[in-house]
């Protein structure tokens, strides 16, 4: 049902890319070539912006929601619906749909206690009320002091993407470079992944797939030598962005720490102009440990925000609110297949619907 | 540690009831509120949460355990029980074939861990003198097949691929040919990540199923799965009908609910758990031991097996005997940190000592590469120094620094570690002497 969901949204997004393409080639006659450009270049940066959609882009989600709504909601509406009245024991199943969404304890704990200070001081009787309650706080939950955007506006940028094994870290680089490519950007990989057999490779075939060049060494190798190469091949090839591979190493905390610091330190030293971009890939499937995964790799890197993986499976990803509010990390992206187009814009609103829904 | 939460919050929760005379109900109803917490914290599916509180609740409250003499002592002992049946009583081993080759089948979501978990195997089945095959039906992810190809070489195994545009029924159903025409004993077939609700993947794999008949198929789980575990593993045991469960990234501080999850859904064992990224990082599963190691019980049987593979008979006795005298010198202590390097990294020993728990392997950051510096200090000791720690003094310490290219800082804090540790030295030996009546065992350990 999510698949179905996020795939659906994920057409109407399409669509709403070849009305607004046809738009502007159909003004194309008219504009001068130069300010063409310029435009274009304005639409392009705002795709995987939320914030500033065109109408029609909002239209098309809407509508798009409302026919899925009615199977989404199913689970909490019949829910709701089957008690008469707003007590204890409706509150308790709301707190197991939370769990059974991996929301977690401490962070589902908190959210029913808000919703039982809610219900009294709004003085709320009708259970259908209480669903518009409960989805405020939950998306309240989800915003923090950061914009849910990605921050790559003014060129040169570097974005770095780390996360521990298996997570999507390598699928996610090549989805975004081909999103930002087909906008237009420059855009130019490195390897930095030189611990997993074949992840080199891995990256190198994302390239070819999607069109853009790789920058890598051998395996084994020092990632912090190929993030210097690759930083250097931007700035000589006047790259807009930069994206890095990283090894997803859990096993040994004192050799991400290490392997990681020494990366930063170089990025620093070496593109300092460059607007920066540290996204933590988290898979969706992933229940409470990827609260550590998150506090640990936010000891060793100041991360901007969060790709959340894999949310074409049954798997919620509750776990994210604990990790929104509590770390004050944004989700910027999310990954719905491992197509080159599998990956869209965090909406909150939509993750909300899709957490409380029925698989 | 594995089992991070879980451990800590069960084994505080049991101490509580440990020292009552008497158990009211209300007791056994906080207690398994407490439990029912821990365990839906550790990541354990809810449905299987509230099912394992009904049981020992239901146990617990019987009169036999409230009126005995040790309320506190039986609830414990049927928490124990049950956790270990939840996880699957005793150990499952691979079934081999009677005719070879043996095919074992690897299936489960993207990023699972099943490419490496299939070298691990592989490996692991090559030390008992079985002659493993690989064989790539990953015809989907990028380089999956080259992954494969650099782990079998790593492990000097081979590995059988058709490219990536052959149909992955048919790569399996050659695979199979080719370890019987060059005798491979074993065949693990690694398939694509796929998710379980994807009908035409899920239609593939039924029909490798059909053409090749694998032996065993294993479900290859990543440790860290939230409550969606579930969901994956009935799918796949329904569609597939799958013999074993293979959890991974069981290492790290996993909370490793999953696994009590799966296990429970399927009635399917777990029969192995990768614990690190090393190749070598795949163990046998034993839920008994697991479940003692869960409630601070400790694991002394894997301990015991662990030293009894790495370390050297002879070089034992003469040990045991140093400690009995107590002249257990810096010598003594490289010798033993260089076997000790065999028995897998620090942290994971001292998980499986009984009595040492959880708190205490918290406050204690061992750092695997500190062992490299420890023995470069020891090595930088005169014979004399080694064996009379005490007429190390300042100066001596400063030449040591330099030798070892470590700071006097290091060389003092190992100085202080070698004397704590021969008072735990001293600690062991007399547990020794207390469990000589249940069975001698020998603690090879600093
Ligand atoms: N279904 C699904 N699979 C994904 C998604 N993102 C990545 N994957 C798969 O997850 C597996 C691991 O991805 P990879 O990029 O190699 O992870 P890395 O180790 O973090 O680089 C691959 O099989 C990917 O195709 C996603 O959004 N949905
Ligand atoms: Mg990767």
């Amino acid at each position: 049902m999510l698949k179905k969901f996020f795939k659906k949204l994920k057409k109407d997004e399409e669509n709403m890319n070849e009305v607004e393409q046809s738009q502007e080639t159909n003004s194309d006659s008219i504009e001068e070539s130069s300010n063409l450009k310029k435009e274009e270049k304005c639409i392009t940066t705002q795709i995987l912006d939320s914030s500033d959609k065109s109408p029609s882009f909002f239209n098309k989600l809407k509508s798009g929601l409302l026919k899925t709504r009615q199977g989404i909601t199913e689970k909490i509406d019949s829910l709701l619906k089957s008690y008469g009245k707003v007590d204890e024991e409706l509150l308790e199943e709301l707190e197991e749909i939370l769990i059974m969404s991996d929301v977690g304890m401490d962070t589902t704990l908190k959210i029913i206690e808000r919703l039982r200070t809610e219900i009294s001081s709004r003085k709320i009787t009708d259970t259908s009320e209480v669903k518009s309650v409960l989805k405020e706080i939950l998306k309240e939950l989800l915003q923090t002091s950061k914009s849910n955007d990605l921050d790559i506006s003014t060129p040169p940028s570097i974005i770095l993407v780390i996360g521990v094994n298996g997570v999507g870290k390598t699928t996610s680089i090549g989805k975004l470079a081909h999103n930002l490519r087909s906008k237009g950007k420059k855009v130019l990989l490195a390897a930095g992944d030189t611990f997993r057999a074949a992840a080199i490779d891995q990256l190198k075939i994302w390239g070819d797939r999607v069109g853009v060049n790789v920058i890598h060494h051998q395996e084994g190798s020092d990632p912090a030598a190929i993030i210097f190469d690759a930083i250097q091949a931007a700035k000589a090839r006047k790259i807009d962005v930069l994206i890095c591979d990283t090894a997803g190493r859990l096993h040994n905390k004192k050799n991400l720490m290490n392997e990681l610091s020494k990366v930063f330190k170089i990025v620093d030293r070496e593109f300092s102009e460059a607007k920066k971009e540290v996204l933590l890939v988290l898979d969706a499937t992933t229940g409470q440990n990827a609260i550590r995964q998150a506090q640990t790799f936010k000891e060793v890197a100041d991360i901007t925000g969060i790709i959340l993986t894999k949310l074409d499976g049954t798997a919620k990803g509750g776990v994210i609110l604990g990790i929104t509010s509590e770390l004050d990390i944004p989700v910027k992206l999310i990954g719905i297949g491992e197509g080159m187009e599998d990956l869209q814009p965090f909406e909150p609103n939509e993750f909300v619907e899709a957490l409380l829904s029925e698989n | 540690m594995v089992f991070e939460g879980l451990a800590e919050k069960l084994q505080n929760t049991l101490q509580k009831l440990k020292g009552k005379g008497k158990l009211s109900e209300k007791d056994v109803k906080n207690a398994m509120r407490e439990v029912k917490l821990a365990l839906l914290e550790a990541d354990v599916n809810y449905k299987v949460v509230k099912d394992f509180i009904k049981k020992i609740t239901q146990r617990s409250v019987g009169q036999e355990v409230l009126e005995s003499l040790t309320p506190g002592q039986q609830v414990i002992k049927i928490v124990n029980d049950e956790l270990t049946s939840l996880m699957g009583g005793t150990q499952s081993k691979i079934l081999f074939a009677s005719k070879p080759p043996t095919i074992i089948m690897l299936a489960g979501l993207q990023g699972a861990g099943k490419t490496t978990t299939g070298g691990k195997l592989a490996g692991q089945l090559k030390k008992t003198g079985k002659r493993p095959l690989l064989v790539a039906c990953d015809v989907y992810r990028p380089a999956a097949i080259k992954q494969l190809h650099v782990v079998g070489e790593q492990l000097e195994i081979p590995v059988f691929s058709m490219g990536d545009k052959v149909n992955p029924v048919n790569i399996a159903k050659a695979g199979i040919e080719h370890a019987k025409k060059y005798g491979n004993d074993v065949v693990i077939i690694d398939t694509a990540g796929r998710l379980h609700i994807d009908e035409n993947l899920m239609e593939e794999l039924k029909n490798i199923k059909v053409e090749v008949k694998p032996h065993e198929i294993m479900l290859v789980v990543d440790a860290m799965t939230g409550q969606d575990a579930v969901n994956v593993a009935e799918t796949f045991n329904s569609q597939l009908g799958i013999d074993g469960i293979i959890l991974t990234k069981l290492d790290g501080d996993t909370r490793g609910g999953a696994a009590l999850s799966v296990r429970a859904v399927t009635g399917k064992p777990i029969k192995y758990v990768g614990v690190g990224e090393k190749l070598t990082d795949l163990e046998p599963f034993y839920p008994d031991r697991m479940a003692s190691r869960i409630l601070g019980m400790g694991d002394v049987l894997s301990l015991i097996e662990k030293a009894q593979a790495s370390f050297d008979e002879s070089k034992l006795k003469k040990l045991e005997k140093k400690i009995k005298n107590q002249d257990f010198n810096l010598e003594d202590f490289l010798d033993q940190l260089q076997q000790m390097k065999n028995m897998g990294p620090l942290s994971q020993i001292l998980e499986m000592m009984p009595g040492v728990n959880n708190k205490q392997l918290k406050n204690l950051q061992i750092d695997d590469k500190e062992l490299v510096h420890i023995e470069a200090i020891i090595q930088s000791m005169t014979p004399e120094e080694r064996k009379n720690p005490s007429i190390i003094k300042a100066s001596r310490r400063k030449r040591i620094a330099k030798g070892s290219g470590t700071t006097v800082q290091a060389v003092n804090k190992l100085l202080k570690q070698f004397e704590q540790t021969r008072k735990m030295m001293k600690q062991l030996s007399d547990m020794e002497k207390g469990m000589k009546k249940g069975g001698r065992f020998k603690i090879p350990f600093f």
